[in-house]
C-alpha cells in the first residue's frame, strides 16, 4: 500500500496527506473505499442490534432488556442495515466499478461524490446517538406507521432528520451515478454493450430518485403531525394512519428493488466469469430488470394487505405483485442457463453467487406465497416474514456484496486473499444464515407474530436454533475481517487479470488501478 | 443450573411444548381452510418449481465443471426460449390466482352474519362488544403471565399455563354461526389476530374493519395482538372459546344479569 501513495504522490503532488486526504478527496476510488468501510462497520454494528434480539429470544422470558429497549433493537437493526450496511456497499461498489467498467477516468461529479459519503457519518451519529437519550432511540419500527411513532420521545425528530440526510446522500449519489454512466461511457459502449452490473445500476439510481422524496414527504408530515398541529394521520384530527402506510410503501417496495437490483448485476457478473461463458440473454436481463423497476411502483399496498382495502385494491395488488415473480424468473433461469454447459471453477466469489441465486429463490417462493393474499391474512406481520425479507436480504443482497469484495478486492488492492479461508468463510456463512432463519418460517406458521420481545413456549425451539444461528452468523463475520485483514497486509501482488473468465475492461487496467482510473478512453468495437 | 436447563431445552424438547410445529394451522373456520388449502397448493408448486430450477442447477455444477474437463459451449442467448419461460410461469401464476381470488371473494363476504363482535384495541388490552346483546367487557393478560413475563421475574415460564396466551376475560363465541367481527382501536394500530379462526385484521383509530368467522368445533383457541403497539405488544393475548349455540345464550344471559348486579 505504502509504495502504492508514494506513487500518487509522484504524480499528484497537490494530494493532501493523512487523514485530509479523506476528508477532502473527490477520487472515486478512495470514496468508494471509504463507502465500502462504512458499511462494514455499520453491518458490524447492526449486527450487534441483531444478536442482543436474538439473545433475548434465546428462550421464552425476558432475561436481558426490556420490551421498549427490545423495540428500539429491531428499529434501529433494520435503518442501520438498510440505510448504513447495504445502499452504501452498493454506493461504494457503484463508485470503484462503473468508471473502471465503462472506461471513464472517474465520477462525472466528483465534488458532490465526496459529500454525499461524508453525509453519511454524520447522519448516523445522530440517529445512533438517540439510543443515549433519557427516552430512548425511535421504538415503533423502522416502517414509523402513526399513531404510533408519533408517541415515540425525544428521538423523533432526530431520526427523522437523518432520514432526510440519508435520503438526501442517495439522491446525489444517484445523480451521480446517473450523470457518470450517461455521459462517460467509452467511445462505442452502446447502452445495449454496457456491463450489466452498470445497467442494474442505472435503473437502480432511478429508482433512489423516485421513491427517495416520497420517503422525505411522509416524514416530514409525521413531523408536523408531531410539532406544528397538523392531523395528516391521526383520525382524532381528521386524519388517515393508513394514508401514511400508503405513502410509505410508495417509496418502501421500490427502496426493496434499490436493495436487490445492483446484487442481481453483481451475480449476472460473476457467474459467467467462473462459467467461462458468456451472460445468458444480456438482453432479457436488461429488459427483466427494467420491468422488475416499473413493477415496483404499482404493488406497494402487499405490505399492508390486513388494513382492510377494498375486495378490488386486494386483487389488483395481489395480480400485479404475482406478476413480479415473471422477470425474476426470467433471471433465475438465465443465470442457470449461463452455467449449464459451462466449464466451471468454485472460487469464492462463485460460491457466494451461486448460494446468492439458491436462497435469493428460496426468499422468492416465500415471496410469492405473501403474494397470496388469503394465505397472506395469516403470514403478515408474523416471523414467516421476517424469514422471508432476511433471505431476500442476507443470502439475497449481502451475499452479493461479499462477493463482489471477493471477485473485485485483487482488482482494488492488487493482493490476493486467502482462497481456503475464503471457502471456509463461505460455508460458515452459508450453513448459519440458514440456521438463523430458515426456522423462523416455521414458527411463523405456527403463529408467533414479528416485533415481540417474548414469546409462548411452544415457540422455545426454534428460536433457540435460530439464535445459535445468529450468533455462528455473527462470528463467522469476523473471519472475513481477517480474511481482509490477511490480505491487504500481504506483499504479493495479484495479477491484472486474476479470474481466468473475467471479462470487461477493469481487467484491462492494472492492479490496483492507476489514480485516473482511464485518462484515455479505451475503444470499444 | 440455569445454562443447563437451556442446554436441556435445546436438546430435549418436551412433548408437552407442542414445541415442533413447522405448518400453519388448518384452523376451524372456513376461512382458515381456505388459507391453509391456498398456503399448501402454493407451497407445493414452489417445491415442483425448486426441484426442477435447483435439480438443473446441480446437474450442471456437478458435471459442467473445469476439474472434469468441460469444455464451455459458445450459446448465450435463444429466443424460444426465453418466451417459454416467460410464458410458463404466467400460466402458472394464473393457475394460482383463480383459487386465490374466489378464496378472497369468499373471506371478503361479511353479510348474512348473525351476532356482531366488536373489538377494540387498547395500549395494551382488547374490549369486546356483542352488538345484538350489549354485553362488553375488557380482556388482558392473566396475572400469572403478567408477573412472569417481567425482566429477571425468577419465574420458569415454561410451569406458567398458557404463558403470554391465557387472558383474564375470555371471549366466548358460538359454533357454527356466522359471526361478523368488527375492529377498530383507540389509539394506535393493533391486529385481532387467532390463527386457527383464520386470519388477521388491523384495528385502526377512525376505521371499522370487518371480518367474519365461522368456527365449526368448540374448543379453545389463542392468539394475540399482530401489530407492534408499543412496548407491550407483545403481553396483548387473545383467547377465544367457543362452545355449541345453546350454551352460548346461556352465557349471555348470565353476562346480562351480572352486569344489572353490577349496576343496581
Amino acid at each position: 500500500m505504502s509504495a502504492n501513495i508514494d506513487k500518487l504522490h509522484d504524480d499528484h503532488s497537490h494530494t493532501p496527506t493523512g487523514i485530509m486526504r479523506w476528508i477532502t478527496t473527490t477520487n472515486h476510488k478512495d470514496i468508494g473505499t471509504m463507502y465500502l468501510w462504512f458499511s462494514l462497520i455499520m453491518f458490524f454494528i447492526g449486527g450487534l442490534m441483531a444478536l442482543v434480539i436474538r439473545a433475548e429470544l434465546f428462550q421464552p422470558g425476558l432475561q436481558l432488556v426490556v420490551p421498549g429497549f427490545f423495540n428500539q433493537m429491531t428499529t434501529m437493526h433494520a435503518l442501520v442495515m438498510i440505510f448504513g450496511a447495504v445502499m452504501p456497499a452498493f454506493v461504494g461498489l457503484a463508485n470503484w466499478q462503473i468508471p473502471i467498467m465503462i472506461g471513464a477516468p472517474d465520477m462525472a461529479l466528483p465534488r458532490l461524490n465526496n459529500w454525499s459519503f461524508w453525509i453519511l457519518p454524520f447522519a448516523f451519529t445522530m440517529m445512533l446517538s438517540t439510543l443515549f437519550f433519557e427516552s430512548g432511540g425511535p421504538a415503533a419500527g423502522w416502517t414509523l406507521y402513526p399513531p404510533l411513532s408519533l408517541q415515540g420521545g425525544d428521538s423523533m425528530p432526530f431520526v427523522i432528520l437523518s432520514i432526510h440526510l440519508l435520503g438526501l446522500s442517495s439522491i446525489l449519489g444517484a445523480i451521480n451515478v446517473i450523470a457518470t454512466i450517461l455521459n462517460m461511457r467509452a467511445p462505442g459502449m452502446t447502452l445495449m454493450k454496457m456491463p450489466i452490473f452498470v445497467w442494474t445500476w442505472l435503473i437502480t439510481a432511478f429508482l433512489l430518485i423516485a421513491s427517495m422524496p416520497v420517503l422525505a414527504g411522509a416524514i416530514t408530515m409525521l413531523l408536523t403531525d408531531r410539532f406544528f398541529g397538523t392531523s395528516f394521520f391521526t383520525a382524532s384530527g381528521g386524519g388517515d394512519p393508513v394514508l401514511f402506510q400508503h405513502i410509505f410503501w410508495f417509496f418502501g417496495h421500490p427502496e426493496v428493488y434499490i436493495l436487490i437490483l445492483p446484487a442481481f448485476g453483481i451475480v449476472s457478473t460473476i457467474i459467467p466469469a467462473f462459467s467461462r461463458k458468456k451472460l445468458f440473454g444480456y438482453d432479457s436481463m436488461v429488459y427483466a430488470t427494467a420491468s422488475i423497476a416499473l413493477l415496483s411502483f404499482i404493488v406497494w399496498a402487499h405490505h399492508m394487505f390486513t388494513v382492510g382495502m377494498p375486495l378490488a385494491g386486494e386483487l389488483f395488488f395481489m395480480f400485479t405483485t404475482m406478476l413480479i415473480a415473471v422477470p425474476t424468473g426470467v433471471k433465475v433461469f438465465n443465470w442457470v442457463a449461463t452455467m449449464w454447459r459451462g466449464s466451471m471453477t468454485f472460487e469464492t466469489p462463485m460460491l457466494f453467487a451461486i448460494a446468492f441465486i439458491v436462497l435469493f429463490t428460496v426468499g422468492g417462493f416465500s415471496g410469492l406465497m405473501l403474494a397470496m393474499v388469503p394465505a397472506d391474512f395469516q403470514y403478515h406481520d408474523t416471523y414467516f416474514v421476517v424469514a422471508h425479507f432476511h433471505y431476500v436480504l442476507v443470502p439475497g443482497a449481502v451475499f452479493a456484496i461479499i462477493a463482489a469484495v471477493y471477485y473485485w478486492l485483487p482488482k482494488w488492492t492488487g493482493k490476493m486473499y486467502n482462497e481456503s479461508l475464503g471457502k471456509l468463510h463461505f460455508w460458515l456463512t452459508t450453513f448459519f444464515v440458514n440456521l438463523t432463519f430458515f426456522p423462523m418460517h416455521f414458527v411463523g406458521l405456527a403463529g408467533m407474530p414479528r416485533r415481540i420481545p417474548d414469546y409462548a413456549v411452544q415457540f422455545a425451539d426454534f428460536n433457540a436454533i435460530a439464535s445459535v444461528g445468529a450468533f455462528g452468523f455473527g462470528l463467522s463475520q469476523l473471519l472475513f475481517v481477517y480474511i481482509l485483514y490477511n490480505a491487504l497486509k500481504q506483499r504479493v501482488t495479484a495479477e491484472d487479470k486474476c479470474w481466468e473468465g473475467a471479462e470487461g475492461l477493469e481487467w484491462t487496467l492494472s492492479s490496483p488501478p492507476p489514480y485516473h482510473s482511464f485518462e484515455k478512453a479505451p475503444k470499444i468495437d | 443450573m440455569k445454562i443447563f436447563s437451556i442446554i436441556l431445552m435445546v436438546i430435549s424438547p418436551t412433548a408437552a411444548l407442542a414445541a415442533w410445529e413447522t405448518n400453519m394451522p388448518r384452523g376451524v373456520t372456513p376461512t382458515s381452510e381456505i388459507a391453509y388449502d391456498l398456503h399448501m397448493l402454493i407451497f407445493y408448486i414452489t417445491v415442483v418449481i425448486g426441484i426442477l430450477v435447483f435439480g438443473a442447477m446441480l446437474y450442471s455444477i456437478i458435471y459442467h465443471r473445469k476439474s472434469l474437463g468441460h469444455k464451455p459451449a459458445s450459446f448465450h442467448e435463444s429466443t424460444k426460449v426465453e418466451i417459454i419461460w416467460t410464458v410458463i410461469p404466467f400460466i402458472i401464476l394464473v393457475g394460482m390466482a383463480v383459487p386465490a381470488t374466489k378464496a378472497l371473494i369468499l373471506m371478503e363476504d361479511t353479510r348474512d352474519s348473525e351476532i356482531t363482535l366488536k373489538v377494540t384495541g387498547y395500549q395494551w388490552m382488547w374490549q369486546y362488544e356483542y352488538l345484538e346483546d350489549s354485553v362488553s367487557f375488557f380482556s388482558k393478560i392473566d396475572n400469572e403471565s403478567n408477573v412472569a413475563r417481567r425482566l429477571d421475574s425468577g419465574v420458569d415460564v415454561t410451569g406458567v399455563d398458557h404463558y403470554l396466551r391465557n387472558v383474564d376475560n375470555v371471549v366466548v363465541l358460538p359454533t357454527n354461526t356466522k359471526v361478523r367481527i368488527l375492529l377498530t382501536a383507540s389509539d394506535v394500530i393493533h391486529a385481532w389476530w387467532v390463527p386457527e379462526l383464520g386470519g388477521k385484521k388491523d384495528a385502526i383509530p377512525g376505521y371499522i374493519n370487518e371480518m367474519w368467522v365461522d368456527i365449526k368445533e368448540p374448543g379453545v383457541y389463542r392468539g394475540q395482538c399482530a401489530e407492534l403497539c408499543g412496548k407491550d405488544h407483545g403481553f396483548m393475548p387473545i383467547v377465544v372459546k367457543a362452545v355449541p349455540k345453546n350454551e352460548y345464550y346461556k352465557w349471555v344471559s348470565i353476562q346480562k344479569s351480572n352486569k344489572v348486579a353490577i349496576t343496581k
